[in-house]
């Protein structure tokens, strides 16, 4: 590439990035600047709205439900995906294009579609089985897969699953014995990842509890802004930092390149 | 009989995937006396008619944003050390931004450029005053803005594996027959990365219609796009009496987004077979 050419390039990228980096950051810097203004015009910098988050009891009930949650669709997810990836994997090859349609389809139907769908479910797991909010993590668990399904498949591919099968089975190992002593061990990059990306997810999910009336952290970030802008953004800022961790851990954990996302708005 | 081990997983996303589905689509065609039409033909009120426009209107518009934006920065990161910390650094945020959205991120916008945020009080401070002709940060035209947040990553997301798939040789080939750089970009460069980008562009366009979180979150009056309207005839009393609508709106927004979705794949495949 001539010289010309490559500073012209040089010249173009640092404007882009400054650019772009400008319009990402500010909102985010924003976020911060509002969570710290004191009362009045030009009083002091104070983290009071971030200590009033420990004084709210329905936020710090939100922050652990929101918590249980996600916890609990990622050990779902994990239980009802890697046995049935692997198993689909070596036992009945036909059926991977079906899996990966059905765990790729949530991505086609939006999460406000699939709530007014979900709402005559929920009656009826409210009223026979529990009304906790806990029962969200079957909804949950259908709208990681995308995600957690690519991680997974990403982490299956990169190891030889036929043979280690194989070489167990041969040493007399039966299939429960092939799928968590000798496989599991062998994905625990992609398995993170997957519990990683559930965590996130869920973590950001508003539109299924807020409209199956179940109060969840964004959900209660948004009826507390109302009344108390500093305190919800501060949470706000809080659950971002939080969810950035787990991503940027991502990148270094689970050696295949970290999967294409789609937004959740 | 091996099939039988699969039956845990396809019977938890019959259940909680296909069969909501499922009743929104027979919902759609179910009225308080049964089978009836009357709820499709019910959609041609001109409210409806319009959130659904303004539905075409801000996913069109920010899908634009999007893919203009993103593809120019795509070709930014595309063109730098592929095994740099920066190029890694990048894509975990973009990462992390094509997932935020919703609550979090229209707080954000407020903090920011709300009547209150610091941009726009310090603009207001100098001079400037970008409210002067209402707040349109609450209206449709703020939302496309917000929305540029998270398709921008987005595209880099989904168009920088074609970027990458780009050779120098077609570089060098374009040269050597005597081919500027616009030559190379006009009859090389840009029809083989073309239907990666309407791809992108259709997933961009089928993410923006489907977005709820971030509109529910930054209009208070008023349901001024589809999925607003579907949550709105959800949980009020006109819904009440009339369950079959939020259903057929749901049923044109999804069916909508499955032919977006159906072209987006075709465009994939067409992509994949010259730059894979």
């Amino acid at each position: 590439m001539s010289r010309n050419r490559r500073r012209k390039l040089q010249f173009f990228r640092v404007v882009v990035f400054l650019v772009m980096g400008a319009f990402f950051l500010v909102p985010i810097g924003a976020m911060f600047e509002f969570s710290t203004r004191g009362t009045g015009l030009n009083s002091a910098r104070t983290l009071s709205a971030w200590i009033t988050i420990g004084q709210t009891p329905e936020l710090v009930a939100a922050i652990l439900v929101s918590l249980g949650l996600a916890a609990i669709t990622s050990v779902a997810m994990l239980m009802l995906l890697v046995p049935t990836m692997i198993w689909v994997r070596l036992r009945v090859p036909n059926l991977t294009r079906p899996v990966e349609f059905l765990c790729l389809l949530p991505l086609t139907i939006p999460a406000i579609v699939l709530v007014a769908g979900l709402a005559p479910e929920y009656k009826w797991v409210s009223f026979y089985l529990s009304d906790s909010i806990l029962t969200l993590a079957f909804a949950y668990l259908v709208l990681v897969l995308p995600y957690t399904y690519r991680a997974l498949y990403a982490g299956l591919s990169a190891i030889d699953v036929k043979t280690l099968a194989e070489a167990a089975r041969g040493l007399g190992a039966g299939w429960a014995t092939v799928m968590w002593r000798i496989i599991v061990p062998n994905m625990s990059g992609a398995i993170l990842n997957a519990a990683l990306l559930s965590v996130a997810v869920v973590l950001g999910e508003f539109t299924i509890a807020n409209l199956l009336n179940y109060v969840n952290l964004q959900v209660e970030i948004a009826q507390l802004g109302r009344a108390n802008a500093g305190v919800s953004i501060a949470v706000a800022v809080a659950s971002l930092l939080f969810v950035f961790v787990l991503l940027a851990l991502l990148s270094f954990v689970g050696g295949p390149r970290s999967q294409r996302m789609r937004g959740a708005q | 009989m091996d099939w039988l081990g699969t039956i845990p997983f396809f019977g938890y996303v019959a259940l909680f995937l296909l069969l909501p589905t499922l009743i929104v689509v027979i919902g759609a065609f179910f009225g308080p006396d049964g089978l009836t039409l009357s709820n499709l033909a019910g959609l041609n009120k001109s409210f409806i008619v319009s959130a659904f426009f303004n539905s075409l209107l801000l996913s069109a518009v920010s899908a634009l944003i999007g893919a203009v934006g993103g593809a120019i920065l795509a070709y930014a990161v595309a063109t730098g050390n592929r095994n740099g910390a920066f190029r890694r650094l990048v894509l975990s945020a973009c990462g992390v931004l094509a997932q935020f959205g919703g609550v979090t991120l229209a707080f954000a916008f407020i903090a920011a450029i709300g009547p209150v945020g610091f941009v726009y009080v310090w603009l207001q401070q100098h001079g400037v005053d970008f409210y002067a002709g209402g707040i349109w940060l609450y209206q449709l035209k703020g939302l496309m803005l917000v929305y540029a947040y998270f398709q921008i990553p987005l595209m880099v997301l989904v168009f920088l594996p074609a970027l990458d798939g780009i050779r120098p040789q077609w570089r060098e080939a374009t040269e050597s027959l005597g081919g500027r750089t616009w030559h190379y970009w006009r009859y090389v460069a840009g029809p083989l990365l073309a239907p990666a980008f309407i791809g992108a562009l259709l997933l961009l366009f089928a993410n923006a219609f489907s977005a709820y979180a971030t509109a529910a979150a930054l209009i208070n009056q008023g349901s001024i796009i589809a999925s607003l309207q579907i949550a709105n005839d959800l949980t009020s009393e006109v819904g009440l009496h009339q369950p079959g609508i939020a259903s057929a709106e749901a049923l044109v927004m999804v069916v909508l987004v499955a032919v977006v979705m159906v072209v987006y794949t075709v465009l994939q495949r067409r992509t994949a077979r010259w730059l894979r």
